[in-house]
């Protein structure tokens, strides 16, 4: 039981009764990002992207695998959180704004977890 | 004012700029690299898969008409990673005037356009 009063619940929270956190959580993600992409992006330069084992030897590396896991984590609630403010703001029909948001969480949540289990899959030797 | 009266929303009445064209642009490209997660998690997986789904996948992503997109993939990443910086500065607070939104806008082109092109060059896309 909360013993917040029913004013302070509210105070802050706006008319979509969630306060600020889509937007800071947008922006935590944003800065997290900022370090992992670029490591993703020069990390790209320099694996022979052709290679399936030199490909298979930098996943398996453990910080490459963390690097990874982090950036996909981030990458796919950043992704998550600006799709739904752009359905948001541009889709006007409610039914088809919740059925795009369904299908976008979805579609989120499955491509996370193809690429997460992949890259477990190479870290712990099983690849 | 439209056919019942009412006042409308500005932003339906300010001409077309660079500056707005650069704000919707930060939405483009999100919304492109959001799809290239399609593109990321098919090639993690073929890598956990096996050499062979990765030799097929790798020939599918290295194909000529491939090039486009990845380069476009190239360019949404830097545009919206540095326009993402001066979102970051406008939410502290700094780069509001003219000079600095100006100035703002135009290191963001050149840098995604310069970032692209080099990827472009090394041979990645």
């Amino acid at each position: 039981m909360s013993f917040k009063s029913p004013l302070n619940r509210v105070i802050g929270l706006g008319t979509a009764k969630e306060g600020v956190s889509h937007w800071w959580h947008q922006r935590v993600t944003a800065i997290a990002l900022l370090p992992l992409g670029l490591w993703f992006a020069f990390a790209m330069l320099g694996v022979e992207i052709r290679s399936h084992a030199a490909l298979i030897d930098w996943v398996s590396d453990p910080m490459t695998a963390v690097l990874l896991i982090l950036t996909i984590i981030c990458l796919i609630y950043h992704s998550f959180l600006g799709i739904r403010v752009v359905v948001e703001d541009y889709v006007a029909a409610k039914g088809v704004k919740v059925v795009t948001l369904l299908l976008s969480s979805f579609a989120h949540a499955f491509l996370g977890a193809v690429c997460l289990i992949s890259i477990l899959k190479i870290a712990l030797g099983s690849g | 004012m439209d056919e019942s009266g009412r006042p409308l929303s500005p932003f339906l009445i300010y001409r077309w700029g660079v500056t707005n064209s650069l704000s919707i642009l930060h939405r483009i490209t999100g919304v492109g690299l959001s799809v290239g997660i399609l593109v990321l998690a098919c090639w993690l997986l073929a890598i956990a898969t096996g050499p062979e789904p990765y030799a097929s996948v790798m020939n599918m992503f290295g194909a000529t008409w491939f090039k486009l997109p990845l380069a476009a993939w190239a360019f949404c990443f830097f545009y919206h990673l540095a326009n993402g910086v001066r979102h970051l500065f406008w939410d502290a607070g700094h780069g509001f005037g003219q000079a600095g939104i100006k100035l703002g806008g135009l290191a963001v082109v050149v840098f995604a356009v310069l970032m692209t092109a080099t990827y472009a060059m090394i041979g990645l896309v």
